[in-house]
């Protein structure tokens, strides 16, 4: 199929109006049509993946039209090594927030299930537009949608937590706006490929790399910039909670891929430490913060920024293993091997993906339980395993990957991550190891005071099992947890000339004079 | 000195203007002898009248003659002009007549009224002499006067009235004291033969400094008009006070007008002293945007919010000429459609929440109205978002658009300015969503507007989105404007 990916992106967002259209009237039509939607684009997103050449980092599946002549503007799609799996990760979490909203959900919703399916093509319009522009304009609009699930089905606080979520990620984006006109005005050209071959000075490099930073930062969320996440995690419904730490988070790690280390590799090498310093922060400082934490969504928000923080960390250890010598070969720095650089950005997006499959389920199983008490207080659990034990079973299992247990895909991204830290420094590699002892600590703990120990609550002793339909959800997560954990070497295979690619891209100066 | 002769074929090139007189005068004669029955039509004829005037003008679009010894230009800007202020001036009508009659203000002055400012415009626009546009702006004006004052008995609008015509009459003398100093050093009235003085390498330091005099106060007169800070005290207690419909006239189409009068006299006549006026431009420009921003976050009623909201929005225009260049003037002409479009929108979905009895002005008056009134929700959720500059809607591709042409003329920090500002007044546009979206109705809202009105608004918010997901023909519409003539 030569449009497979306009399809994917406008096939969720027309069809998104269509069940507006339903209204919310008819609500049994509204998410049957849906979910059979949503299960179609995520079949369709499978042909990404069955039909793509894993011997090219050059963009597949391109499209190319022009869109706004006056600015040289393309209508330009295409997915390499990187984006192919967070597409495919995108489609995945919006079938299963669907299914996960089918009962839940009473207030609105066509209005619901519409505002995923935009939300959906949205997203993979992201991960799959080739120039900024029509990048920038699906990145900002995908702010809309989710405003409106947070401040629509939100809990108590939902209006503060919606405004702080869209005013936060828009201040983000908007000195990435000024630096991409600024780009633009140097090199005639929108398209993502000819910033990156666009000679900067380092100075031009170094202001654009921060205002590109101070977007994708706030999108990771690193610290300091994560304070809105907690309350939007908090807020939002089960399902915008899935959607948000599974794939909004991967915009802001998947735009250091695609713009700040090719487009600025000297800067992005010049303040790697810097940014260092930010992830290691946010993998043990609020690694700390999780473990008080009384809210289980709170907790687990926290836990994604502690997560997330292996992301950055993985990209950016990559500046102090290996450098480019005068002959442009890539040379080790300090004895470490060629291979460790691939091992840090590897890691980096396997993580990404399977803190996608992590975090959706760790929310999900929290929105199971709030769905029967409507808490989400640590407190107000204890003893829910005497009730619920299929689900009890889930939870340790995806509270075993949140801490990082061998054989679960938790373990595979941060272990790469943490070796490949390690040729780099070795207090990086440690001070990163030491979140796997915390990560342990908050993920555990909280299982125990949940799960585990007597039944204080007389409402958790009346607790009904899941049933199939949350099974259904829960099973689907735990087999990609544990694929990933044991088999992780497809998604590697497809990513490894990309990441090549961009190895080479990030490592080449772009100084004029330089070259 | 002027040498005055007349050509009947030069006719040809006022059609538009003629023909709006000529139907003024019937339609005012129509409405004064025909049955009480029969007076409902002269909204119909007004409508039909602009209808008729905006394809004239639409048809000499090409054409470009400067007649009537140098006081009347027409040229492919000017006919665009024409043709984009009936146009809007048919959309804002169509809304204005829910308004009027479900508070008991219609009476059939109010369209011959409007009507007699659109023709002050299209003078306005085609102005090539001083006077011609001193006229056009005061035919336009003294019957914006008379439009508010419509409400008679309503202190608020009398106020307002007031207020618009003293600080309008200022205005107007700022204008003129800065139009005889042009005069006094250059001797003509004509806009050609003041640019050809102007561009005179043998200038006097002397002659130079009495333009530059007459110039402020053109620039003052001009920022009057358009409602920008520190000009600007007048636009929201006159938003508040006038009846919304009007309200929604006098924020949309005579700005098209006033940047006409800028473009005129500017762009045209002083070219040669750009930068000295960019420069004046810069620092309107700053602090609209930065007023307008920051003053409409307290705000509670949506015609005053919204007024501060136009403040910044003109700011956002004025550095599209800060530029200098054709692009960054094509780049002001196209955010001025884009905002027009918007606030036509925003105030027809205020106007469908009137009904009788009710004036709806308050932003607590669209508690709820996602739930019963989703469509209409919608399309004021598409502006509110469009005028903060979210894409894909228009808003952010007339910022994208101004943002580009300032970057590339070297202005980064203006630009780095300009969008934490749109940061800042997204706030209050998001205000409107929430009351909109996130809470309950405390009252029911009965929507009961008209068909007409309903298929007007839906096609406005529709253009929002349209236009915004393929901009391309109106960008290159706005530019080629300039590159013409």
């Amino acid at each position: 199929m030569d449009s497979l990916l306009s399809i994917l992106i406008w096939l969720p967002i027309l069809g998104g109006g269509s069940v507006l259209l339903i209204g919310n009237n008819r609500a049994s039509l509204a998410k049957w049509t849906s979910v059979g939607i949503s299960i179609l684009v995520f079949i369709l997103s499978i042909n990404l993946f069955l039909d793509f050449d894993t011997s090219t980092s050059a963009m597949q599946f391109v499209e190319k039209t022009s869109w706004i002549s006056q600015f040289n503007i393309f209508y330009h799609l295409g997915v390499d090594g990187i984006s192919m799996p967070l597409i495919i990760l995108t489609t995945f979490s919006t079938v299963l927030v669907i299914i996960a909203g089918w009962e839940v959900i009473q207030n609105r919703v066509a209005d619901y299930m519409a505002a995923f399916l935009m939300m959906e093509g949205i997203i993979i319009g992201v991960f799959s537009a080739m120039d900024s522009m029509l990048y920038y304009v699906f990145w900002e609009a995908s702010l809309i949608p989710m405003l409106l699930i947070i401040g629509v089905w939100g809990g108590q606080n939902r209006v503060y937590a919606a405004i702080k979520f869209f005013l936060y990620t828009f201040l983000g984006s908007v000195f990435m706006l000024v630096s991409l006109i600024y780009m633009y005005n140097l090199g005639g050209s929108f398209a993502i490929s000819d910033m990156q071959s666009l000679p900067l000075t380092l100075v031009q490099q170094g202001w654009i790399f921060w205002a590109f930073f101070l977007a994708f930062a706030v999108k990771v969320p690193m610290f300091p910039v994560h304070t809105w996440l907690p309350d939007a995690h908090v807020q939002a419904p089960t399902g915008g909670s899935v959607i948000l730490a599974a794939i909004m988070l991967k915009m802001g790690g998947y735009g250091f891929f695609r713009f700040s280390l090719p487009i600025t590799p000297d800067a992005s090498s010049y303040f790697a430490f810097a940014v260092i310093v930010l992830s290691l922060i946010a993998i043990v400082y609020i690694g700390f913060v999780a473990l008080v934490q009384k809210d289980m969504k709170k907790l687990i928000a926290y836990s994604s920024i502690s997560h997330m923080g292996f992301v950055t960390l993985g990209v950016f250890a990559l500046f102090s293993i290996m450098k480019m010598d005068s002959s442009g070969e890539l040379i080790s720095i300090a004895g470490a091997s060629i291979e460790s650089a691939y091992l840090g950005l590897e890691g980096a997006m396997i993580q990404m993906v399977s803190h996608g499959f992590i975090s959706a389920a760790m929310f999900l199983v929290v929105g199971v339980l709030y769905d029967r008490l409507h808490s989400r207080e640590i407190s107000t659990y204890g003893g829910v395993v005497n009730s619920m034990p299929k689900f009890t079973g889930f939870a340790v299992l995806f509270a075993m990957a949140n801490a990082g247990l061998p054989g679960t895909s938790g373990f595979v991204g941060e272990f790469m991550v943490i070796l490949g830290a390690l040729q780099a420094n070795f207090w990086y590699a440690f001070l990163a190891a030491m979140t796997l002892i915390v990560g342990a600590a908050y993920t555990l703990w909280m299982v125990k005071r949940v799960f585990w120990g007597p039944v204080i609550n007389p409402e958790v002793s009346k607790l009904n099992d899941i049933n199939a339909r949350e099974f259904g959800i829960l099973a689907v997560l735990a087999v990609a947890v544990l694929w990933m954990g044991v088999y992780p070497q497809p998604v590697i295979e497809v990513m490894h000339v990309s990441i090549a690619n961009l190895l080479e891209q990030a490592l080449t100066t772009k100084i004029p004079g330089m070259l | 000195m002027m040498n005055f002769n007349f050509n009947v074929s030069e006719l040809i090139f006022v059609m538009p203007e003629l023909f709006l007189l000529a139907a003024i005068s019937c339609i005012l004669l129509f409405d004064l002898y025909v049955k009480e029955e029969l007076k409902k039509f002269t909204y119909h004829l007004s409508q039909l009248a602009l209808l008729i005037t905006g394809l004239l003008a639409f048809n000499l679009i090409g054409e470009s003659a400067t007649i009537f010894s140098g006081t009347f230009v027409l040229d492919t800007l000017g006919s665009t002009f024409k043709v984009f202020i009936a146009g809007f001036s048919i959309i804002a009508l169509v809304y204005s007549r829910h308004y009027l009659s479900v508070h008991g203000l219609l009476r059939n002055e109010y369209f011959i009224l409007a009507l007699m400012s659109i023709l002050g415009m299209l003078v306005m626009v085609s102005g090539h002499s001083l006077l011609t546009l001193y006229l056009g702006l005061e035919i336009m004006s003294l019957s914006l006067y008379a439009l508010i004052a419509t409400a008679r008995d309503r202190a608020f609008a009398i106020e307002a009235a007031l207020k618009y015509f003293v600080l309008g009459a200022i205005a107007s003398g700022l204008l003129l004291y800065g139009m005889s100093m042009i005069y006094g050093i250059t001797g003509n009235l004509d806009i050609a033969q003041i640019a050809s003085f102007a561009s005179l390498a043998t200038l006097e330091p002397q002659e130079t400094l009495i333009l530059n005099f007459g110039l402020v106060f053109l620039v003052i007169g001009v920022a009057f008009k358009l409602g920008a800070v520190p000009f600007h005290m007048w636009v929201p207690d006159v938003y508040q006070g006038s009846p919304t419909s009007v309200t929604m006239f006098l924020s949309t189409v005579p700005k098209i007008a006033a940047v006409a009068l800028l473009v005129r006299l500017l762009i045209d006549g002083l070219s040669d002293f750009q930068h000295y006026w960019a420069d004046l431009f810069m620092i309107l420009a700053v602090l609209s945007i930065g007023v307008g921003s920051l003053v409409a976050l307290t705000q509670v009623n949506i015609k005053r919010m919204l007024a501060y909201s136009t403040i910044s929005h003109i700011g956002f225009v004025l550095l599209g000429f800060v530029t200098g260049v054709l692009e960054g003037y094509g780049s002001a002409i196209f955010y001025v459609f884009a905002y027009i479009l918007m606030s036509l929108a925003a105030f027809g979905s205020i106007i469908v929440l009137n009904r009788s009895g009710f004036e709806a002005d308050q932003i607590s008056d669209f508690r709820g109205l996602s739930k019963h009134s989703p469509w209409f929700a919608l399309i004021m959720l598409a502006v509110m978002l469009s005028m903060a500059g979210v894409p894909p809607f228009i808003g952010f591709y007339s910022k994208l658009f101004i943002l580009q042409q300032v970057v590339s003329e070297g202005y980064v920090i203006l630009a780095i300015i300009a969008v934490i500002f749109a940061v800042i007044s997204a706030y209050y546009y998001l205000q409107i969503i929430k009351t909109m979206y996130f809470d309950d109705a405390d009252k029911e809202i009965v929507v009961s507007a008209p068909i007409d009105l309903k298929v007007v608004l839906s096609i406005n918010g529709a253009l929002i989105l349209i236009i915004g997901l393929m901009p391309s023909y109106w960008m290159n519409l706005s530019v080629s404007l300039f590159s013409v003539s």
